[in-house]
């Protein structure tokens, strides 16, 4: 495989052709915030934190690194003053547009949204929360979903697909109406495609999805789990 | 000034309780008190915002009601999950409970006595209020001062201990806790208890030697017939987490036994009142106001046959003694508080070396099996009644919360007209007043962040008003 090499935060690194900025900043130790993107499933850039800037003859352009492909000669800087600017406003809105409140969240603690809040230094939101009215799903035998904690970051919606192949969730609706549905707008409990399997709740970055009876800040989740699966389904490797 | 009918003296907001209230003050064309109220000003909606959250959050939610007593609210929740998933925790998980209202109890009496009240009487009524509070008190006797901050300091540790932290923790849940004590934990307890004993000692020996000169507040702080309810085991002795509901009149007599929460609407009723957030709780049989009774420290001693403990129990009797039988002045809810913080030692000190703590089983698991619940607890300021209902999947439909300071508010608005009765003779407001009338509700501890299911702090406004409305004159602190 052919290799590139770019440079990134005036670091010359080395990166396999077609493989994306994230990934060959991730190989070379260069940490770039994101929310949406998981090993092993397409990505869909949703969430922009992970916008770097990219240097070019025409001046500077900001790209989301998860699913921009390294070019020889690439110039790109994950982090300065506007750049993290941008993901702190992303993180406050995120925050403003559902409700989050993680004093009381089953995830406190153990967040992925909250440890960017914290990255990027938010200690409070510039913008006005909109407090929606969002359901509580508990439908099912051992899984619940709160849409009000949703970001949409599509995750299980591409776990579901892509992993377990049941496409139980798909995205509804536009704009401030957007939600994640189950089973054609079903109530989770109702979709028979469902296997049960807990992916999507181990892929959630929030509480949305959560292992129903779960008290305030005791939800656990295996990380490695899903890097794990497609590492068995690719590689044939079936112990970790 | 006199040619007004009458006259409004407002104390906004009242000072060392925790959360946001205003006392009113009505006098008749003589300048005589007529009337007296305290308002609680502050709302939060607690009840309404959690319908439709998972019944499973509701212990951590509701434990954010309140900074000083979360544990309370902790205990409450989780009893009423229980019902709902209609299990018994296991008897280690009951066990690990008791411990921690145990040190709730130490912690926060040891805050109310020390910190918010003891100012008063030892630094006097009438000193100045810049520093007539707790430093104040350290400046005056450091050595008190550091034994009533060590001790608190006692309970909230143990909170940590057992639930990770000393405020809002989330380890009491439906079917049980979520982790035992662990060894370092219990050696940390063990090794403080001494300490802590001869500190509740000490305490107990000042304020009782106070007591004779305390003499007119122990006959205006309060001093009428009331009923009494709270908690007792099976035999009548004092509880504070499980048991059955008691109400016993001034007499001692008992009115009312064997009660149980689950049915907790056919003998109490809540009245509301257009000038305060608070409800008024009452025993339904004698109506409203009728049905007026206290709960907390002093009701519980009231009520109970002991205190399951040896020095407790002593003390007990001696409590009894120089109150004449049952305790019917609120100024002695000081005094209980100091007994049930030597009980909660006591207690603690007799399950501490039990191993199973730290090796048994602790949750129970089950699904929604029952569509109701109602637990009840003793706060350190009262009984704390929960009640959900949920649907099928445990979403919550309906919450109401029955509230410590809530059931002593008929009590705390008698205690204020007595006390401004007493202190109030003729158009001025005597030096000292605004003083007495607030530690009149202090002798409640009142928690009106809970109570109106807000936190924050007061400095101190009087108002006089006439008949018509029209500000007369304004003191502020």
């Amino acid at each position: 495989m052919a290799v590139k090499y770019i440079r990134v935060n005036g670091k010359m690194i080395s990166a396999r052709a077609g493989e994306t900025i994230l990934d060959a900043a991730k190989d070379a130790n260069i940490h770039i915030p994101r929310l949406c993107h998981l090993e092993g499933v397409s990505d869909v850039a949703a969430c922009r934190l992970c916008l770097v800037e990219l240097e070019t003859d025409r001046g500077s352009r900001l790209v989301p690194a998860c699913a921009t492909p390294v070019e020889e000669g690439m110039t790109v800087n994950t982090h300065n003053e506007k750049i993290n600017e941008y993901r702190r406003m992303i993180i406050e809105l995120l925050f403003a547009e559902g409700n989050h409140v993680c004093a009381v969240c089953v995830v406190n603690g153990n967040c992925e949204l909250q440890d960017l809040a914290i990255e990027v230094g938010m200690d409070h939101s510039r913008f006005e929360y909109r407090f929606p009215v969002r359901e509580v799903d508990l439908t099912h035998q051992i899984f619940g979903k709160d849409q009000g904690r949703c970001i949409f970051c599509t995750r299980c919606v591409r776990v579901c697909d892509e992993i377990e192949g049941a496409h139980v969730w798909d995205v509804a609706g536009r704009g401030h109406n957007l939600q994640i549905v189950s089973g054609l707008k079903q109530p989770w409990g109702n979709v028979d495609a469902c296997t049960k399997c807990g992916k999507c709740v181990e892929s959630c970055p929030t509480g949305s999805l959560f292992f129903k009876g779960s008290a305030v800040s005791e939800m656990q989740r295996d990380s490695g789990k899903l890097e794990f699966l497609v590492q068995a389904r690719d590689k044939h490797e079936w112990t970790r | 000034m006199s040619e007004n009918k009458g006259k409004t003296i407002v104390i906004d907001p009242v000072t060392r309780i925790e959360g946001h209230a205003k006392i009113s003050i009505f006098l008749d064309e003589n300048n005589e008190v007529s009337d007296a109220r305290f308002h609680v000003v502050e709302f939060r909606g607690f009840e309404k915002f959690c319908e439709g959250r998972p019944m499973y959050e509701m212990a951590g939610i509701t434990s954010r009601i309140c900074g000083i007593c979360p544990v309370s609210h902790l205990l409450a929740s989780a009893k009423t999950g229980d019902k709902i998933l209609a299990v018994q925790p296991p008897p280690v998980a009951v066990k690990l409970r008791r411990m921690m209202n145990l040190a709730q109890i130490t912690q926060s009496h040891a805050l109310s006595f020390f910190h918010l009240s003891s100012p008063d009487w030892l630094l006097g009524w009438d000193s100045d209020p810049a520093t007539r509070n707790v430093f104040g008190l350290m400046a005056a006797d450091p050595d008190l001062a550091r034994t009533g901050i060590r001790l608190r300091q006692f309970g909230q540790q143990i909170l940590e201990v057992l639930g990770a932290r000393k405020i809002h923790s989330a380890w009491a849940v439906p079917g049980g806790v979520r982790s035992p004590l662990t060894i370092e934990g219990r050696d940390w307890i063990k090794s403080r208890l001494p300490e802590s004993k001869e500190a509740i000692n000490l305490a107990l020996k000042l304020f009782k030697g106070l007591l004779l000169k305390l003499s007119r507040e122990i006959e205006t702080f309060g001093q009428f017939p009331s009923l009494f309810m709270g908690l007792v085991g099976e035999n009548g002795e004092w509880e504070h987490y499980d048991g059955h509901i008691r109400f016993v009149d001034s007499n001692g007599k008992i009115i009312a036994d064997n009660l149980k929460e689950d049915n907790y609407r056919d003998y109490i009723g809540e009245a509301v009142e257009p000038w305060t957030y608070l409800k008024f709780p009452y025993y339904k049989p004698l109506g409203y106001p009728d049905g007026i009774y206290r709960v907390g420290p002093l009701a519980r001693l009231n009520i109970c046959s002991s205190m399951g403990s040896p020095a407790a129990d002593r003390e007990l009797r001696e409590f009894r003694y120089l109150a004449g039988g049952v305790a019917t002045s609120s100024f002695f809810y000081h005094y209980a508080r100091l007994i049930e913080i030597l009980a909660a030692i006591e207690h603690i000190e007799a399950m501490i070396d039990e191993p199973e703590l730290i090796t048994g089983e602790t949750r129970a698991i089950a699904g929604i099996n029952q569509l109701e619940g109602i637990g009840v607890s003793e706060a350190p300021r009262g009984t704390l009644f929960h009640h959900y209902q949920v649907d099928k999947d445990g979403l919550i439909k309906k919450v109401n919360l029955i509230v410590a300071t809530g059931n002593n508010n008929l009590a705390m608005n008698k205690t204020v007209a007595q006390i401004a009765k007493s202190y109030i003779k003729g158009p001025e407001i005597p030096e000292g007043l605004l003083n007495r009338v607030e530690a009149g509700i202090r002798c409640y501890d009142p928690c009106l962040s809970c109570s109106t299911h807000a936190a924050g702090q007061m400095p101190l406004q009087l108002q006089l008003f006439a008949p018509d409305g029209t500000l007369l004159d304004e003191k502020r602190r």
